[in-house]
């Protein structure tokens, strides 16, 4: 049995009318209006006093005006998948603020702006009613930048009434501004000022409270997307190129702030490229351009630029070039929830383009396999002269996730098999695609090797075993035959899977990517709540390994739980295995654009099992 | 009586010309591209380009397929329809002591590859970017391409009606820092600009006019042999001294422009329109706007500037080619990721 540190602990009870370290804080606003700071530091504050936290930003496609929801998960036990159910409301936003306070379930507590008068909403529900403007007066803040510390009020006043340490809020405050004093100091007194008045002027009513403790002692608070750019410069990346597309920008973004203080030579010179392509075309095109001449290059984008890519991801299958694209999954086409999470692109990308190509994918469920992956996906491109999706998605890439440090990466690189001047002088040539070492993977040579029998001619499916020109059936048949064996190689060599199993169970959960969190506490859920004991395997990689058609043979019927609605990995999986156990595989399909969440995922397996 | 054999003439790199040679072509007999990829090679024979040093990328096309008809110690990369531009791009970060040379066409270029063509161009990655200019679709049977003239005519009788896009117009507009037209039949001025292009350290783009035999050499087309031998119009005679010459034929002072290159060698423009400077790219755009205006295929070199900042420059790249670059020097140290950590606690 295989287990790993992503699985979280059973909860305990803890006996007392409080709920203690175990909530969900929702912060209503209007996007531009500068509350990701404030949500950071509310979230930083929990962190500090030791206790798990998750924070994922809900907002629209827009810069400035429409809604936003930030929710911050407090959890004792390290449950970090999205709650559906809102504990504590922070209403800062006149739109929504009466729908957000109708759905709150009897028993949660209201932080509101005064002149809403929300309370007048519902009588079963704790209401907080906070003057902001007046507080804002009150300490003498300048009326142009009240618009900028407004929000900060509402982090003192959470921090009153759920007994978090100003202390802490204030080294989460100095750390949000380490560069800008005056805008600390600022910021301070507004967090201050709502502390304060919320002491003088609204008693405790409610059960929620947080306890300090020792569940976050030496761990990072860190987005997929940065996590995936500081793997892709500890991996060497040395060529990079992008086009802006949300979800997946910010990771090319903070790849160049990481490289810019790590890869910069002792003379002053990069040892990385970085260009921004004038469309995703462009940008695989370069990275394929950079592969074929050796570098490790790669591009990141979401489904409408792995569209796009179509046509240069099946060259990449064909003429053997390495490549690495990170596809943060989010729901398309054009206008479609470009801000909303999914894995709907898993079927698309791996069948991506016209001809027979099926590409290697890899599925990092946390931002440490964000970070391990980004090493990985170099390693598999350049040993199997191929390109490599990394299929990661907005919840993991854009949302705060608490973690272990990352380990330093200890293997060494992995280049593949490249011939250099030396090898040629000893072997006296090559052939591009022969299959000397029955992988199915040929030797390739770099432009610029100096040997006079280093270059071959690259061009699509039509090639013979020299690399030369050919339409021969024969030629074309063989060359996908080692297509084939080369990719039966890779089997063996994607990440495995993580089985987590009590050998009893005859039902078995199948899960990837993001979906993971929900499924760990699903499982307790089932087995506290019903008894239900379910093994669970998560698939890290494509093509599968031996381990998961062993998976399904061992379990009666396993539900593969994935955010997309047409069960995307589960039709891949009918793909791979045998007839006799397709039917044990059953979906359970999570597809509102919001991240997948324990209860959900519970209610719709005890539906299926009748109960 | 005994003979001593000839030494073969080698250039001077060691090399003779049969080590710049590539397969047998499989275009059609007469066909312009043929011509051009022979002053390819002699370019480079000429220049002493080491082989392994250069590598070739193209497109989709008839003139895509040339790159494996010239140069066979060369890498090459013939990739998709209308984006060797980002191919080349890659493979010039990815290994910048290449040569890289890419060949396409006007369909590859104008139409499908329209896009990546300008940012190429305003990126002045250095390269050589050379279209073979027929001003029609040969692989798929003749169909009109964007650079056709207004009123050229197909086989069957159809006449274009838009506007052809100017390609030299619209590199020298956006940034390319040698453009040039020529024509295939021209041999003294394309080896000259060819010879020079590799001199040149910045984009070169050269669009040649390359006859289609097969398709569009008939009366009627604007792209033909016997439109080019009477309509052409040299704006300057081109020639070349490479910097490993002498100069051996001097000018009447006045009567020529020279223009020293990246690497030192000359181009050498004699004048036959008295004010034209190529250096000035507002007179390039003027000048080519004026021959469209006036019916006339402008050749010559249109622009010329050797020491803009190229693409790479830019980048502030390290001078070795980042695809080999060892472990130690792409991968930070231990001490880099615990700061990097440290910052995230």
């Amino acid at each position: 049995m295989v287990t790993s540190d992503l699985v979280v602990q059973p909860p305990q009870n803890s006996g007392s009318s409080h709920v203690v370290n175990d909530m969900s804080i929702s912060v209503a606003t209007v996007n531009g209006s500068g509350s990701q700071s404030s949500n950071s530091v509310l979230l930083r504050a929990i962190f500090q006093m030791g206790v798990p936290v998750s924070g994922k930003n809900l907002f629209p496609s827009n810069i400035a005006g429409l809604p936003t929801w930030f929710t911050i998960r407090a959890n004792q036990h390290g449950y970090i998948a999205r709650k559906k159910e809102i504990d504590f409301l922070v209403a800062m936003n006149p739109e929504t603020a009466k729908d957000d306070v109708m759905s709150l379930a009897p028993g949660s507590s209201v932080v509101f702006d005064e002149p809403l008068k929300l309370s007048e909403l519902r009588t079963d529900l704790v209401f907080y009613s906070v003057p902001y403007d007046k507080i804002l007066v009150s300490v003498g803040v300048e009326a142009k930048v009240r618009k900028l510390v407004r929000n900060m009020i509402y982090v003192g006043v959470v921090a009153q009434i759920l007994d978090i340490d100003m202390k802490e809020v204030e080294i989460a405050i100095q750390r949000q501004f380490s560069k800008k004093a005056k805008a600390a100091a600022l910021n301070l007194s507004a967090a201050k000022a709502g502390f304060e008045y919320a002491k003088a002027s609204l008693p405790k009513q409610d059960r929620f409270l947080i306890e300090r403790s020792n569940k976050t002692a030496g761990k990072i608070i860190v987005d997929g997307n940065s996590a995936a750019a500081l793997g892709a410069v500890f991996a060497g990346v040395t060529v990079v190129t992008w086009y802006p597309i949300t979800p997946s920008s910010s990771l090319v973004e903070t790849l160049i702030e990481y490289a810019k203080e790590y890869r910069i030579g002792a003379d002053g010179k990069s040892t990385f490229a970085v260009v921004q392509a004038e469309d995703e075309l462009a940008a695989i095109g370069m990275v394929l351009g950079a592969g074929w001449a050796g570098a490790r290059a790669m591009t990141a984008t979401a489904g409408p630029g792995i569209s796009l890519m179509a046509e240069f991801a099946g060259y990449s299958y064909y003429a053997e070039i390495p490549a690495v694209v990170w596809d943060v999954q989010r729901v398309g086409p054009s206008t479609g929830l470009p801000t909303r999470t999914a894995q709907c692109d898993v079927l698309s990308t791996a069948f991506l383009s016209h001809g027979d190509t099926k590409h290697i994918l890899l599925f990092p469920a946390s931002v440490e396999e964000c970070f391990t992956m980004a090493g990985d996906a170099f390693d598999l491109a350049e040993r199997f002269q191929t390109v490599v999706f990394v299929m990661s998605d907005l919840d993991l890439g854009m949302n705060n996730w608490m973690a272990d440090p990352f380990k330093y990466p200890e293997r060494p690189l992995d280049r593949g098999k490249v011939l250099g001047k030396a090898d040629l002088e000893r072997l006296g040539g090559f052939q591009r695609y022969k299959d000397v070492d029955g992988d199915g993977i040929g030797y390739r040579t770099l432009p610029g090797t100096d040997h006079p029998g280093a270059a071959y001619f690259t061009r699509g499916s039509g090639h013979n075993e020299k690399a030369q020109y050919t339409e021969k059936p024969d030629d074309y048949a063989n060359n996908m035959e080692r297509l084939n064996r080369k990719f039966e190689t890779a089997r063996s060599h994607v990440p495995r899977p993580e089985l987590v199993a009590s050998g009893k169970s005859k039902i078995g959960i199948i899960a990837y990517g993001t979906t993971h969190w929900a499924i760990g506490e699903s499982r307790d859920q089932l087995r506290g709540e019903y008894g239900l004991e379910m093994d669970y395997l998560r698939l890290r990689g494509f093509p599968f390994s031996k381990e998961v058609h062993e998976f399904v043979k061992a379990h009666d019927r396993i539900y593969v739980v994935e955010q997309n609605r047409d069960a995307q990995m589960l039709t891949l999986l009918k793909m791979d295995l045998e007839p006799a156990l397709l039917t044990r595989l059953r979906s359970i399909s999570h597809m509102d654009g919001l991240p997948a969440d324990a209860r959900s995922v519970t209610d719709h397996i005890m539906t299926m099992e009748g109960k | 009586m005994s003979t001593t054999p000839v030494a073969p003439k080698v250039n001077r790199i060691g090399l003779t010309v049969l080590e710049y040679k590539g397969s047998k072509t499989t275009l059609c007999a007469g066909c312009g591209h043929n011509v051009i990829s022979e002053r390819i090679l002699e370019a480079m024979y000429e220049m002493g380009v080491q082989p392994e040093r250069l590598a070739k990328l193209s497109g989709i096309g008839c003139s895509s397929k040339t790159p494996a008809y010239f140069m066979s110690r060369s890498h090459s990369f013939n990739s998709v329809h209308g984006r060797m531009p980002s191919v080349a791009t890659g493979a010039l970060l990815a290994n910048r002591s290449l040569v890289g040379l890419g060949v396409s066409g006007d369909g590859d270029t104008a139409s499908i590859g329209i896009g990546q063509f300008v940012h190429l161009m305003r990126r002045n990655l250095p390269m050589i970017y050379i279209i073979e200019d027929n001003g029609v679709y040969g692989l798929t049977k003749g169909q009109f391409s964007a650079t056709a003239d207004v009123g050229s005519k197909l086989k069957s009788g159809v006449v274009n009606e838009l506007p052809p896009i100017d390609t030299c117009l619209l590199a020298v507009q956006l940034g390319a820092t040698f453009v040039g037209r020529s024509f295939s039949g021209d041999k003294k001025q394309l080896s000259a600009m060819l010879k020079a292009a590799i001199a040149h350290n910045g984009t070169v783009m050269l669009d040649v006019v390359s006859p289609c035999v097969t398709f569009n050499d008939h009366e009627g087309s604007t792209k033909s042999y016997q439109y080019m031998k009477d309509h052409e119009e040299p704006l300057h005679e081109v020639s070349f001294v490479p910097h490993f010459e002498e100069i051996d034929v001097e000018y009447e002072p006045g009567s020529a422009l020279d223009v020293r290159m990246h690497d030192g060698s000359h181009l050498r423009l004699r004048k036959l329109e008295e004010d034209y400077d190529p250096r000035d790219q507002g007179m390039a755009m003027e000048r080519l706007h004026d021959a469209h205006q006036k019916g006339e295929v402008l050749t010559g070199v249109f622009y010329v500037n050797p020491d803009k900042p190229t693409f790479l420059d830019m980048l502030n790249m390290t001078e070795d080619p980042l695809a080999t670059l060892p472990q130690d020097r792409v991968r930070p140290p231990r001490e880099a990721l615990e700061a990097a950590m440290a910052e995230l606690r």
